[in-house]
Order: C-alpha cells, then sequence, then structure tokens
C-alpha cells in the first residue's frame, strides 16, 4: 500500500482463522488502520493480494458485506437517532441475508441486551456517553451477524473503567463464532482481548504469536539482581535456575537482596517498535534471541 | 435466499424508514421552526407589497412574490439543503456508515430523497396556504391548477436535486458551501424569479434562460398568476412545452451527472477521511 510515494505497508502477511480473536497491535502510525481499511473494502491497496471470507474486500459485493461487521475510530453520525430506532432502521437491510444457518439480523432487543444498552432504546446518540456510544457501534458492528467483525482502536480516549468494560463485552462475544481482529496500541488491551497478536511497526509485521508465545520468547531472558560483598550484579541469562544453583552453591560472601525478574512484554514491544522506527532491521527473534549471558557489575546503590 | 427482489424490497423498506424518522425529527420538534422561518418572511413581505402594483400590470408586487418564494424555495432547499447535508453527512460518518451496510448507500439515497421532498414541499404549502388569507388569485383554485402545480413542482424538484448532490459531493470543506450559496444566489438573482425577466439586457435573459432556476420560476407562475399576468413574460406566453423540454434536459443530466458524482464521493469515504475530518472540527471549530 503506497501513498503517493510514500510506501506505508510492506511485507504484511496474515492469514487468520475462522472464530479467532486477532489483534493489530502497533504504534501510532504504523499502518493499523491503513490495513484494516483494505481488509475492509473501503481502501483498494497498491499492491498484493487480499481475501477474507474467500473474496477481495473492495471488490466484493453486497452480500459479502453482509457477513462483515464495522467498528470504526470515530463515528459521531446521527445524532439526532435514538438508539432503538438506529438499530431497527439498520437491521432492515439484514433480512434478506439470512439464511438456514445464521439469523438475520439479531434481533434488536437481544443485541441491546448482550452489549449492555437494554433500559437506553429512548436515548439520543448524542447523549450516550463515550463508553455508551462505543456500546452502539459495536452492536451496529453486529447487528447483521457478521462472520468478521473489525475494530479499529475501539478503545481510544477511554478511562480505565471504561476500558474495562469494554473489554468485559468483547470477551463475552468469544460464544459468536465471529473471527474478530481489532488494532490497538495498547499492549496490554491486546494482551487481555486476543488469541494472537501481530506486531505492526514501520509498516511490517514484525511478530505474529500467542500472547503466551510471545511472552515465553521475551521472557527467555530473565534478570537475576543480587548484592554480594557489599557490591550489587546484574545478571541476564537464559536459563535463571542454573544460574542460581551454581550461585548459591559456590563458595564466597553471602548473597543477599536476590531478586529475580521476567523480562516483560511491553519492554520487549517497546524496543522493537524503538528499533523499527530508527530504522534497524528488527525482528521479534533478533531482539528477543539473544541468548549470550552476560554479567554486569553496578556501582553500589 | 438473497434474491434481488427480497433485496430491493429491503432497501425501499429501509429507504422509508429512514425518510419517516428523519422527517418526525425535523417537522415534530422544534426544528420546524427552522422549516418556518421562510415562508413567514415571505408571507410577511407579500403582504407588506399586496397593493403595489407591478410594472403597471393587473398584479400586485406581493402577488408576483407569491410564486417567486415558492421557486426559490424549492431551488434552496433542492439544491443548498441538499448540498450542505451531504457535506456534513460526509464530515461525520453518516454516508460510511451507509457503505458499511448491504446496499446502505441505496437506502441511504431512496430515504433522501423522500425526506427532501418532504422538506421542500412543507415551507411551501405553508406559504400558499398563507397566502390565500394574504391575497387574492395567487393559489391554485381548480383541479387542473393543482395538477399543474404539482406537475411543474415534481419536475422542478427532479431537475434540482441531483444537482444539489453533485454540488454537495464536489466540495470539501464545509465553508466552501459558502461558495456554493453564491454561485446559487447569483444565478437565482439573474432569473427573473423576483422581478420579471423582461427588465433584463437581451443578452442577460438568454444567460438567464440557461439555467433551470428561470423555468422552475416561470413554471411556478404559469400555475400560480392568473392569465392576464402572462403579459410580464418575456414572449408574453408561459411557454408550457418549453419549461417542461428544458426542465426535462435539466433532469436527464443531473441524472446522468449525480450517481457519478455519488460514486466518487463514496469510493473515497473512508475511516481515516472520517478521522480527518473529525480533526479538523476539534482543531478549527468547523
Amino acid at each position: 500500500m503506497t501513498y503517493g510515494t510514500t510506501e506505508v505497508l510492506r511485507g504484511v502477511d496474515l492469514e487468520v482463522a475462522t472464530g479467532e480473536i486477532v489483534a493489530l497491535l502497533g504504534p501510532n502510525g504504523a499502518g493499523k488502520t491503513t490495513t484494516v481499511e483494505i481488509l475492509e473494502g473501503f481502501r483498494v491497496p497498491s499492491g498484493g493480494e487480499v481475501r477474507v471470507l474467500g473474496e477481495v474486500p473492495h471488490q466484493a459485493g453486497e452480500a459479502w458485506r453482509a457477513r462483515v461487521g464495522v467498528v470504526l475510530q470515530s463515528w459521531r453520525d446521527h445524532p439526532r437517532w435514538r438508539v432503538r430506532e438506529f438499530l431497527d432502521y439498520l437491521s432492515l437491510y439484514y433480512a434478506p441475508y439470512a439464511t438456514d444457518e445464521v439469523e438475520r439480523p439479531w434481533p434488536v432487543d437481544e443485541l441491546l441486551e448482550r452489549v449492555g444498552l437494554a433500559g437506553k432504546e429512548g436515548r439520543r446518540l448524542d447523549r450516550l456517553s463515550g463508553g455508551e456510544r462505543r456500546r452502539l457501534d459495536v452492536a451496529v458492528g453486529l447487528v447483521g451477524r457478521p462472520e468478521v467483525l473489525f475494530l479499529d482502536e475501539p478503545t481510544a480516549g477511554f478511562d480505565p473503567r471504561a476500558r474495562r468494560d469494554f473489554h468485559d463485552l468483547i470477551r463475552s462475544l468469544a460464544d459468536l463464532e465471529t473471527t474478530v481482529l481489532l488494532t490497538t496500541h495498547d499492549l496490554d488491551e491486546a494482551e487481555r482481548l486476543a488469541d494472537r497478536i501481530l506486531v505492526l511497526a514501520g509498516g511490517r509485521i514484525v511478530a505474529d504469536g500467542t500472547p503466551e508465545e510471545l511472552r515465553l520468547q521475551v521472557s527467555g531472558t530473565a534478570e537475576v539482581r543480587y548484592t554480594r560483598d557489599g557490591r550489587r550484579f546484574v545478571h541476564h541469562t537464559d536459563d535463571p535456575t542454573a544460574h542460581l544453583t551454581e550461585l548459591l552453591t559456590s563458595p564466597g560472601p553471602r548473597v543477599e537482596d536476590l531478586e529475580v525478574r521476567r523480562g516483560s512484554l511491553e519492554d520487549a514491544y517497546l524496543a522493537l517498535v524503538h528499533r523499527v522506527e530508527t530504522g534497524g532491521e528488527a525482528d521479534w527473534h533478533t531482539l528477543t534471541g539473544t541468548s549470550e549471558t552476560q554479567a554486569q557489575e553496578e556501582e553500589p546503590a | 435466499m438473497t434474491d434481488r427482489i427480497s433485496s430491493n424490497r429491503a432497501v425501499v423498506r429501509a429507504g422509508l424508514r429512514r425518510a419517516r424518522v428523519e422527517l418526525r425529527q425535523q417537522l415534530l420538534s422544534p426544528l420546524v421552526i427552522g422549516a418556518l422561518v421562510g415562508p413567514f418572511i415571505g408571507l410577511a413581505v407579500i403582504w407588506w407589497l399586496r397593493d403595489d402594483p407591478l410594472m403597471e400590470s393587473a398584479i400586485s408586487v406581493g402577488a408576483f412574490f407569491v410564486p417567486a418564494f415558492v421557486a426559490f424555495g424549492i431551488v434552496n432547499q433542492a439544491v443548498l439543503g441538499v448540498a450542505g447535508e451531504m457535506i456534513t453527512e460526509r464530515d461525520d460518518g453518516t454516508l460510511l456508515r451507509a457503505k458499511a451496510v448491504p446496499r446502505g448507500m441505496a437506502g441511504h439515497l431512496l430515504g433522501k430523497l423522500v425526506l427532501h421532498t418532504g422538506t421542500t414541499l412543507f415551507p411551501i404549502l405553508v406559504l400558499l396556504l398563507g397566502a390565500q388569507l394574504v391575497i387574492e388569485g395567487v393559489t391554485p383554485d381548480t383541479a387542473g391548477d393543482w395538477a399543474r402545480l404539482l406537475a411543474v413542482g415534481v419536475l422542478a424538484m427532479s431537475a434540482t436535486l441531483p444537482f444539489g448532490a453533485v454540488l454537495g459531493s464536489l466540495f470539501r470543506s464545509p465553508l466552501s458551501i459558502l461558495w456554493v450559496m453564491l454561485v446559487v444566489y447569483g444565478i437565482t438573482a439573474l432569473s427573473g424569479i423576483f422581478y420579471p425577466l423582461t427588465a433584463l439586457p437581451t443578452w442577460l435573459q438568454w444567460v438567464a434562460q440557461a439555467f433551470p432556476v428561470f423555468w422552475v420560476g416561470l413554471g411556478v407562475r404559469s400555475a400560480l398568476l392568473p392569465a392576464d399576468a402572462v403579459t410580464l413574460e418575456l414572449t408574453e406566453s408561459w411557454r408550457t412545452l418549453e419549461t417542461f423540454a428544458a426542465l426535462g434536459i435539466w433532469t436527464v443530466l443531473g441524472l446522468v451527472l449525480a450517481p457519478m458524482a455519488l460514486r466518487r464521493m463514496a469510493r473515497r469515504q473512508s475511516g481515516s477521511a472520517v478521522a480527518a475530518a473529525r480533526e479538523r472540527f476539534l482543531s478549527r471549530g468547523y
């Protein structure tokens, strides 16, 4: 994908299986929204191959559209409509796309209950709080019972409480057999929600795996800190158990203030993003796979 | 199964639902005052000028202004109302929402067509009913006159509405609607709506007749004014055939251009475009 002569996306290879919740994680300007807009069919890629539900998004027909739900970053539309009448109106479009397996549209009462807007049916859209508005956006995304749901930065601008509520909502959708692709610049959010995390930086996917896999790759290195003989040591190792066994059984002065820390996913993510943005050819493995054991000595605190 | 007929039926149902909801929002709320300001100002002017004779003709300036306000109401709402609303809806994501729904754009446009027919006709009806009380002989009194007014009204809307959509899709910023307004009001000022075209030099008369606004005005006058007012017209004739032909040509032209402009605009809609509009709104305030 290029804008003018600036290439913003290259080498984004991803395959997502049915029912997966995938987070596209990356810093601002990494190309997340561009990627999602290509997948939604709102943007024509300058090259490469894209298939969503077996079709090329920007060429796909209305039947394809009925199987895809979209929740964008910023909606301010239909301010004077009421919650109930808005969902009723949108649901009319999906009636012809019902199949024997999939009931379409989703009955509006059930949907409101599901997203936690029961009791707000008569509220005008411009009188909803930020969190309520987002719930409505998700309800709109779901009203056609999509097989794929796209969420672009769903919690941008939320306070922690609203963010937590929203995460609960998305996780509660796990039983729907809907594939969810969400973008976020918040690692914590990706970890909470996703079965799988893709890290997008500098227009490329630089890491791909379950949160657990990524954590393990990173936390392969641990940091061991201790004081011995009045001096402070920091030691990085792949195998903290072996290192500690050796350390504690070796003769010499007592080991004090012992601390073992797993490398955090966040540290590694930030380092990775930093390296890509400063032009380094980094990927997850070169960053986290450093296995040389190195001890360094610090001045006593 | 998704056959074409059930899909079409869904689009029509959704479009009509949209029109119903938005008509209710505009006419059964305090916003209706906005829609009534125009007709009431018009009525006040008509009442004020009800006895001033117009260029020694059989009718008063007030009477001449009745079809003038009707024609102006049609052009104003169908072109500027539609163009302005399209710019707003593009910026706030309404059009993108329509694009994200299967056949949503078709239903949206159908809804808007019905809505704007209603929002155009409503103030005109108020004006006509009021004018009946203020001044004599300017409202249709036979079924034939009503039929003629209806035919002219429908054709006038179909000749102007598509251009509202074209202009609304061409311009990007809400400020540019001011340029559209300047052009439309300029053409309207030229078109012999508020004074007989015979008052202009001949070459300007030809320019005026090239635009649909003149023909909208002529058609409405032919339906509303008494027969002897025809002496104020260019060839002292209502030129019914030419009116329908001219508005028909503009309708065809509009129906060719509008879908192209709308498709181009719809293609350019994306989340980042809406987000950019939001940014602009937050930083500049419009």
